[in-house]
């Protein structure tokens, strides 16, 4: 989900950095609130934790691949503005040092990745189980179906930033100028990806944490149990 | 906070086992570079091909030059949690002095 520079027009890249930049803004004042509790070594650790599971690579049926990202957990964890923010920082280490997704696309990605889906993911989950006591099973399940919620509304987004391009960018003849693929092929294909795949694993990956968490360190779930945005 | 080590061993652990990733073959859609184009289309997009290579990062696709790939894989696992470990401490101290004030 990652999309290289490229695929989208400038203007494109341009309007999602808009979009992104008051997010940004208001995650790092949430964060700020909560700087004297225990939070921030914690963010560091999901952080890494969502860029080490982002180089697992899942084949996808179709021949491409895709992976978790883990966004959802930290905002369960650490709530959905220092998910933003963790999941930003993970992005931008992985476009900087590694290539992975573009650096004019990087606000489309943090819109994708970073926004959307922890808090889509965080929304589903709440509506599971937002007065439960943090051991419930209800967090592991709220997890799952947040996730798997999150990542493909994330994916969706992506889906429709590359279709719209062939529509909107194209040359005088008609030739694509960026993503040559339009809404019908990158809907289906993203969708197949993460309804599938991704989509599981998101769930494996969260569901799997929570449930860690909750048995070796309870006091790291019960943070926010219970809180909301 | 207790058990904190014991996240980051795990974290550590998943690093290690990263090159599991690399056995997926092919490429996640919508990630191909302009030569995977010029094979699948025949053509690279004008606009593609201009901004593609726009940054030239230092371990590209999560390898380091030299170096075997799975080693590569995970020092880069390695680099990265590095890297953002010292990303999330700046912006916290960051943070913090500017509470204080």
């Amino acid at each position: 989900m990652h999309i290289p520079d490229g695929y989208l027009s400038p203007s494109t890249c341009a309007v999602m950095y808009a979009v992104a930049a008051p997010f940004w803004y208001r995650a790092t004042k949430k964060v700020k609130q909560v700087l004297t509790t225990r939070m921030v070594p914690l963010l560091s650790i999901f952080a890494a934790f969502s860029f080490v599971i982002m180089m697992f690579n899942i084949p996808v049926p179709d021949g491409t691949t895709a992976h978790a990202v883990g966004g959802t957990l930290m905002a369960i964890v650490l709530g959905p503005w220092a998910a933003t923010l963790g999941v930003s920082i993970a992005l931008m280490v992985q476009a900087i040092f590694f290539g992975d997704g573009g650096i004019l696309a990087f606000g489309a990605n943090c819109f994708n990745m970073a926004i959307v889906l922890p808090f889509v993911g965080f929304a589903v989950y709440r509506a599971i189980c937002a007065n439960a006591p943090s051991g419930s099973w209800r967090h592991w399940l709220g997890g799952a179906i947040g996730s798997y919620a999150g990542i493909n509304a994330a994916s969706l987004c992506a889906a429709i930033e590359f279709g719209i391009q062939p529509l909107l960018f194209h040359t005088s003849s008609g030739a694509p100028l960026y993503c040559p693929y339009g809404l019908t092929q990158a809907i289906p294909a993203m969708m197949l990806a993460h309804l599938t795949v991704a989509g599981i694993a998101e769930m494996v990956v969260t569901a799997g944490a929570i449930a860690f968490l909750q048995k070796t360190m309870p006091v790291i779930m019960a943070l926010r149990v219970g809180k909301g945005v | 906070m207790k058990g904190i080590k014991k996240l980051w061993f795990g974290l550590c652990i998943l690093a290690l086992l990263s090159p599991i990733g690399l056995m997926a073959s092919g490429t996640a859609w919508g990630e191909w570079g302009a030569e995977e184009f010029s094979k699948m289309l025949g053509y690279v997009p004008q606009g593609l091909a201009r901004f593609s290579d726009l940054w030239k990062a230092p371990l590209p696709d999560y390898g380091v030059p030299g170096i075997g790939e799975v080693t590569g894989y995970v020092l880069s696992a390695f680099l990265g949690i590095t890297l953002i470990l010292i990303i999330t401490w700046g912006i916290g101290k960051v943070l913090a002095n500017r509470a204080e004030q």
